[in-house]
């Protein structure tokens, strides 16, 4: 599966550096695109002094977390929320005739350079942030993990985003709610939310295990709603649930396929 | 080879109230032994490509058992795609922005197809099919002839045992017709691959198929010799007027 998808990407970028010019711009428009989401974050604290109790850095971590999460989530697989677009060209069946997974073939489709520019974006407000805190070593091994585990739950709903388009093939957009949806809600603290979408986005779209309730534990923070504690080490756990249900609904969407009428 | 046992693919259309079931095709069933080159004709929407698809492991029949060279192509389909080579005339599986080498190279990554085997297949593939003078040349510049020349070469250079082709000649010229024909012949009687081929292109047929079988509203209207298929309307001397006969069901063509 690695090698399939290192050999498509390989053969995808060297597709897209016939186009140097494109590849360049959206990479750079990406990262400024998102830069704003760090100007807006700036410009809320010229107003106040904490969001939610939460100081700037510690805003800027939670954001850098959960963006780098979402960045690398869908470098890597976040064209499989694309599948409608595939389904109605056609090119999804000359995807299921190639003796490899259809799955990391959606995902790598059209793999370039430009889908660095957010992932770039994020690393560089978490390392201000990282740089501001000053966090003890025994708080701190938990980032690399709350990355990694970001990283699967954010690919798990591409993926269930993905699956549900067999279904809704004329409403993609239905799928982006949940996906660049979750991406956007995770880049605040989720206690500006009301007490019901925290719960929501822990018990039935476990976002909150992306940056939130691991962030708690990093920045030694208590849980506004009063979760019990073990739940900051809950997030390996959620992103193994998440996965299973998103790989059996892709499985089901396979088999549902429909294909188109020629 | 390929084994259709009453097959049946229903599709459900429209939205809640007027929601109506289409059977694409119904009670399909057919053999084909290996080293058969058989013709599968239909008009349009009468399940020719429903059926491909279903071979190919593309779509899950909604009823009966398919066995393609002796797997179930829904339960098997990536091993299923190592023994067979697909061909959509109106589809190409070539990376556009790449030389044609590439895709080939590529192919053979995919279809985890030795080395020396690879390159064996492919100087006799693009000896037959003449493909030497646009091999580095970026695919969206080719020819439609050249590009589905291409497109052969990609499904062939695993040596499937089957070759499933859904109209592969559209839109080709007189000549590349005839280029393409020769091949598809020589491949079928040399190598012993089984073909199955959809076309519109009754040429292709009389040149090509000792077997014909006709599809109409989801099931076979006919399965025989292109002599036989002859035989079905004494009266008629082309074989499109035959056609034409079979689809409109007996009455007379205008």
């Amino acid at each position: 599966m690695i090698r399939t998808y290192l050999l498509l990407a390989w053969t995808w970028l060297r597709a897209s550096a016939q186009y140097p010019g494109p590849m360049i711009t959206m990479a750079i428009g990406s990262f400024t695109v998102n830069a704003l989401d760090v100007a807006a974050i700036w410009v809320i604290f010229e107003h106040t002094r904490s969001l939610a109790g939460f100081g700037l850095a510690e805003v800027m971590f939670l954001y850098g977390t959960a963006g780098l999460s979402f960045a690398l989530s869908d470098m890597l697989f976040g064209n499989v929320d694309r599948l409608s677009q595939h389904i109605k060209a056609g090119t999804f069946d000359t995807m299921l005739i190639r003796p490899v997974s259809a799955f990391v073939q959606m995902a790598v489709d059209r793999f370039g350079v430009h889908r660095l520019g957010r992932a770039a974006q994020a690393t560089v407000v978490l390392a201000i942030a990282l740089s501001r805190l000053d966090l003890p070593w025994s708080r701190v091994w938990m980032i690399p993990l709350m990355v990694l585990c970001g990283i699967v739950i954010f690919t798990a709903i591409f993926t269930l985003g993905g699956a549900l388009q067999f279904l809704l093939t004329d409403a993609p957009e239905v799928a982006n709610a949940f996906t660049y949806g979750g991406g956007t809600l995770t880049q605040y603290p989720l206690s500006v939310y009301g007490d019901e979408l925290v719960r929501g986005v822990t018990f039935v779209v476990p976002l909150a295990f992306v940056n939130w309730q691991p962030g708690l534990f990093v920045l030694d923070r208590p849980d506004p709603i009063g979760l019990p504690y073990w739940f900051r080490f809950a997030g390996p756990l959620a992103a193994l649930g998440l996965t299973a249900v998103a790989v059996l609904a892709w499985r089901a969407g396979i088999r549902r396929y429909r294909s188109t009428g020629s | 080879m390929i084994e259709v046992d009453r097959v049946g693919r229903s599709f459900t259309v429209g939205r809640r109230r007027a929601r109506t079931t289409v059977h694409a095709v119904r009670d399909l069933s057919f053999t084909v032994e290996a080293g058969e080159f058989v013709g599968y004709l239909g008009p349009n929407g009468a399940g020719k490509s429903t059926t491909i698809k279903m071979l190919t492991g593309i779509l899950a029949p909604t009823s009966g058992r398919i066995q393609v060279a002796g797997l179930d192509p829904t339960r098997r389909r990536t091993a299923l795609a190592r023994r067979i080579g697909v061909v959509f005339g109106q589809r190409t599986t070539l990376w556009w922005d790449l030389p044609l080498r590439d895709s080939f190279t590529l192919v053979r990554h995919l279809y985890k197809v030795d080395r020396v085997v690879f390159h064996r297949r492919l100087e006799e593939l693009s000896d037959l099919l003449g493909l030497a003078e646009f091999m580095n040349t970026p695919v969206r510049q080719l020819s439609l002839g050249q590009r589905m020349r291409g497109d052969i070469t990609a499904a062939l250079l695993h040596d499937p045992a089957v070759l499933v082709l859904d109209e592969p000649t559209i839109g080709l010229d007189v000549v590349s017709k005839a280029a393409m024909r020769e091949f598809l012949r020589l491949l079928n009687a040399d190598r012993g691959t089984t073909v199955l081929l959809t076309t519109h292109d009754l040429g292709d047929i009389e040149k090509l198929c000792r077997r014909v079988m006709v599809i109409d509203h989801g099931s076979l209207t006919f399965d025989g010799t292109l002599d036989d298929l002859r035989a079905t309307a004494p009266g008629e001397d082309s074989i499109e007027d035959v056609v034409a006969r079979l689809y409109t069901g007996g009455s007379t063509p205008l």
